[in-house]
């Protein structure tokens, strides 16, 4: 999954939409998958450093990361919907 | 570069829920780079709150309503100009704007004062009761419109409608119906205080957007900034808005100045569903967030200046995207003696 090219990230995790003038707040987590999606990092390479990093079992951590991308394809955030909206 | 003196009359000084642009033209004036500004406010009512704000307004003077006619203003406007020298009027309510279209002519030709609007061709065509019409001719999609002028056409609207739909006035303000009979009720409404017609419109579900731009007149998009509604009042009103990046709003904007030579500003009401794009509303001047344009580096109230003297305008190529206004209210605290003097004398 690819994210908007101009999706704008902060620091403190406020993540801005430019097409839609969305903006939403995550937490640290979601902030480090989203500025790993931002540099390309593939799924896998995602899971892995996220199972490394937090200590947990690869199927959780595949699961939490499914319901977050999830969310950020509903929330218009994915590449998806850069071409729908030209 | 020393700055230009221009004399500037600005209507449109009111700032209700429903606020009027002057103020915030007048703001974006004074920050002009070009002009040294002496500003001019032009008001209907005492309670206009620009006519007290005499850090953005030098003088104001009352001006009559619409409802009495072009020749009264016309005279208005000679007494004005014999005691401030006015070199450009901008026009701010879509009330008003007949008249002064009509008396642009008179106005450059008698008095040498400056304005920069559309013709009435121009005017008339994007009106709400012909913006169906005017949608096709210029490529964009509008909501199924029907315009009502009899109480008994509500009961057909059914056949041709899916409820809710919108109920307009001619001018201004919408509500939405979900029954034929809160239909009659915006209806009575709004023919009461706008007058007749009044139309009724398919309601689409999206996004809110909108678009303040200013046309050169020659088919050319002089500035365009697109925002979207983030708080929105219980009359629609943006009381809060941020710049956004949607090139397919501005490619919208510049094809309509391109079809139509639209001269002078406008504000495009777009609502973006899942997958396209609807105009709502033409609206023939700047907008009252339009203060945001001048906050993201293009000021379309200098430009319409600039280009009301004859002076040619480079199209603005870039804007700030996520550039938020939020609006207030503020109360001023004013002496008796200036509200009388507007009051009994029509100006301060």
């Amino acid at each position: 999954m690819k994210l908007k090219k101009n999706i704008a990230l902060s620091d403190t995790g406020f993540v801005f939409d430019p097409s839609t003038g969305d903006s939403f707040t995550v937490n640290p987590i979601g902030l480090e998958i989203i500025k790993h999606l931002k540099d390309g990092m593939s799924k896998d390479a995602i899971l892995g450093l996220l199972a490394e990093q937090y200590e947990t079992d690869a199927v959780n951590v595949e699961k939490d990361y499914a319901d977050f991308t999830n969310m950020l394809h509903k929330l218009k955030l994915t590449e998806a919907h850069e071409k729908a909206q030209g | 570069m020393k700055k230009r003196k221009v004399n500037i009359a600005v209507t449109g000084l009111n700032a209700i829920d429903s606020p009027g642009p002057g103020v915030p033209v007048i703001r974006a004036l004074r920050e002009s780079t070009l002009f040294d500004t002496r500003i001019i406010g032009l008001s209907y009512e005492a309670l206009e709150p620009g006519i007290y704000m005499h850090d953005l307004i030098d003088k104001s003077y009352q001006i009559p309503l619409p409802a009495a006619g072009a020749d009264s203003l016309m005279n208005r406007l000679r007494y004005i100009h014999q005691k401030e020298k006015i070199d450009v009027i901008i026009p701010n309510f879509d009330a008003e704007l007949f008249h002064f279209i009509r008396l642009a002519d008179t106005l450059k030709r008698e008095l040498n004062i400056h304005t920069f609007l559309p013709d009435i061709e121009q005017f008339e065509a994007r009106h709400k009761v012909n913006l169906e019409a005017y949608g096709a001719q210029h490529g964009l999609k509008v909501p199924q419109s029907r315009i009502i002028t009899r109480y008994s056409e509500i009961a057909s609207l059914s056949e041709e409608f899916t409820y809710p739909l919108m109920v307009k006035g001619k001018f201004y303000e919408a509500y939405m119906a979900y029954t034929p009979e809160q239909v009659q009720t915006w209806f009575n409404k709004l023919s009461a205080k706008w007058g007749l017609p009044v139309i009724v419109q398919e309601f689409v579900s999206g996004q809110e957007l909108n678009v303040t731009a200013i046309g050169d007149g020659h088919g050319n998009m002089v500035g365009a900034v697109p925002m979207r509604k983030q708080y929105v009042t219980d009359k629609g009103k943006a009381w809060s808005g941020i710049s956004i990046d949607d090139p397919v709003l501005l490619s919208m904007a510049a094809n309509l100045f391109r079809s139509s030579a639209w001269r002078g500003p406008l504000e495009l009401e777009i609502v973006r569903t899942d997958d396209d794009y609807f105009l709502i509303e033409i609206n023939p001047r700047f907008p009252a967030w339009v203060y945001l344009a001048v906050g993201c580096g293009q000021n379309h109230p200098e430009a319409l200046v600039q280009m009301a003297l004859g002076e040619e305008v480079k199209p603005y190529e870039r804007y700030d995207i996520g550039k938020l206004f939020i609006r207030y209210s503020f109360d001023m605290i004013v002496g008796l003696e200036e509200f009388m003097k507007i009051s009994t004398q029509g100006e301060l």
